[in-house]
């Protein structure tokens, strides 16, 4: 279980501060699909970045089991179990597909293992294997990359961020079969999302506004009212599935 | 052959033992062995140190090798080498210096190398530079003149990655008509170390093609200067582009000159130098790597 208890990320100092995140506490329960929506700018990028140790969190702590990774560094936190999908795929010069594959898997497995792992992003892997991660390769192959790296790390608990941007239709269906086959292999998936389809697969979906989960339920219970931001806000004013534990 | 011997052939001639085909290797200032064959002969040259070498007309898919290593401190080698490449020949050229150089005094070693690449002749060379010691210093200073005939091509690969103290690269390429010239540099330098990089090419010829590109690394107090200068004198493209990254204060200047004397000549400049993205190290530590080694792993891909 991952656990968030009272996080707040505030930048700037003084007068000038603002909290990105205000005050969430949440846990994040083994073999469960949690989908975290809501509007530009609510916090949830933020968010995920704090729980893999991108970003440090102004206050609060964070528990993985009954351990308080708060101070963890992003490999310490890799090492006890977290990977992490970015949203905007990052260029390097010189480096391979295979170099960052045999990285994510920690040299685990073998090249036809690997090509596996780019086949089920829909990549041929005959083709991406060798090639270096530079300016020739599109942000849609890239994105795909990203989420091949991912899966070659197999941690029990794998974070998504925005995982359908710059990815096709063809693939977008490819994409949710991968997250339901994950969540049957038993992984915590936290997938940061707009997108209904991901929604609609989600064993909980958690909503935040303005730096706080506002709601959080099961996709029959919060669904229908998210078809406006008005709604999200009736869903706080009625009380319905407040986010705190 | 000893086991520095084999270590310095190994790491800038990829060579295990001696080279079949046409070789010549220089060790400590002097011949230490040679071959020469009927497809390309090695001549040793009569008013001063060094060699001629020629690749006869049309010889296809054969190399010829001539490394040196310098063991001995104090020593200042100076060689000149001319290289004729006969009309269709295609050859690989293995050159490379290696000082060992485990004295206090300062061994040097310049290596001027002239290219004379006959119509249509295809030469792809491959330098490697290494020094080994931790005292005495080690510099080298190469020189590198390039004269392309019509239709020929010129594929350089040099590489510095480490140990040497001091280095002045300066390059000079005619190139003509239908020609190609095509440069990878690749540079790394740590401690108090320096390397300056000078380049002028000039695409005198109609058709006429040059890429030249820099990928370097300056670590700790290191300092890397490069100067490329391109002059477009025909219908012709030429591409310069100068890749940088810092680790901690280590400086590199780049100097872009480009010269368009037609006006359907195509001369670009690409340079970006700076410290390691941010983004870049931390995608990596996601992949389980700690600061140290995603650095070292982007610096390594970097150089590859």
């Amino acid at each position: 279980m991952l656990t968030l208890d009272h996080i707040q990320y505030q930048v700037g100092e003084n007068n000038t501060s603002k909290n990105i995140i205000e005050d969430i506490s949440f846990s994040f329960l083994e073999n469960t699909l949690y989908v975290i929506t809501g509007q530009n700018g609510s916090g949830k990028s933020t968010l995920a970045k704090i729980i893999m140790g991108i970003l440090p969190n102004t206050k609060g702590k964070i528990f993985l089991g009954k351990k308080d990774i708060t101070k963890k560094s992003i490999q310490e936190r890799v090492q006890l179990g977290l990977s992490f999908a970015f949203q905007q795929p990052v260029r390097f010069k010189g480096l391979t597909v295979k170099n960052l594959l045999d990285t994510a898997s920690n040299h685990q497995y073998s090249i036809k293992e690997l090509c596996e792992y780019l086949s089920m992003v829909g990549l041929c892997a005959r083709d991406y294997i060798a090639r270096p991660l530079d300016e020739k390769l599109s942000g849609g192959e890239l994105k795909r990359i990203e989420i091949a790296m991912t899966l070659a790390q197999n941690k029990p608990i794998m974070i998504f961020d925005e995982p359908e941007a710059g990815i096709d239709l063809w693939s977008f269906d490819d994409l949710v079969k991968i997250f339901l086959m994950l969540k049957q292999q038993g992984k915590t998936i936290i997938i940061i999302s707009h997108q209904e389809k991901i929604l609609s697969i989600a064993d909980q979906i958690l909503v935040m506004q303005q730096g706080n989960i506002i709601a959080h339920g099961t996709p029959t219970e919060i669904l229908p009212a998210l078809s406006t931001s008005t709604k999200c806000i009736k869903l706080v004013e009625k009380g319905g599935n407040h986010g705190q534990n | 052959m000893d086991k520095i011997d084999q270590e310095l052939l190994e790491q800038i001639a990829d060579l295990h033992t001696i080279p079949q085909g046409s070789y010549s290797i220089r060790k400590n200032g002097k011949v230490w062995d040679r071959n020469s064959t009927s497809d390309i002969e090695i001549l040793p040259k009569k008013d001063k140190e060094g060699i001629d070498v020629i690749v006869h007309k049309n010889v296809k898919n054969q190399s010829v090798h001539i490394p040196v290593m310098i063991t001995q401190g104090g020593l200042n080698d100076l060689v000149y080498n001319d290289f004729y490449i006969e009309e269709n020949a295609d050859v690989l050229i293995v050159a490379g210096c290696g000082i060992h150089n485990v004295s206090t005094q300062t061994s040097k070693h310049q290596g001027v190398h002239t290219f004379h690449l006959g119509k249509n002749s295809r030469v792809r060379y491959v330098e490697k530079h290494l020094g080994i010691g931790n005292q005495g210093e080690k510099i080298l200073d190469p020189v590198t003149n390039v004269f392309m005939e019509e239709g020929s091509t010129m594929h350089m690969e040099t590489v510095q990655l480490g140990g040497v103290s001091h280095s002045v690269r300066d390059t000079k390429a005619t190139v003509a008509d239908h020609a190609t010239l095509v440069v990878e540099e690749k540079i790394l330098t740590t401690g108090k170390q320096s390397a300056t990089t000078n380049f002028e090419v000039v695409l005198q010829g109609k058709n006429s093609h040059a890429e030249i590109t820099s990928r370097s690394v300056a670590k700790d107090h290191s300092y890397q200067s490069f100067d490329s200068q391109m002059i477009g004198k025909e219908e012709c493209f030429g591409h310069v582009s100068c890749d940088g990254i810092l680790v901690g204060n280590a400086r590199i200047d780049s100097t872009p000159k480009l010269s368009c004397q037609n006006v359907s000549s195509t001369l670009i400049h690409e340079a970006a130098i700076g410290k390691i993205a941010g983004e870049q190290l931390t995608k990596l530590m996601t992949l389980g790597l700690s600061y140290e080694q995603a650095e070292e792993l982007i610096i390594k891909g970097f150089l590859s």
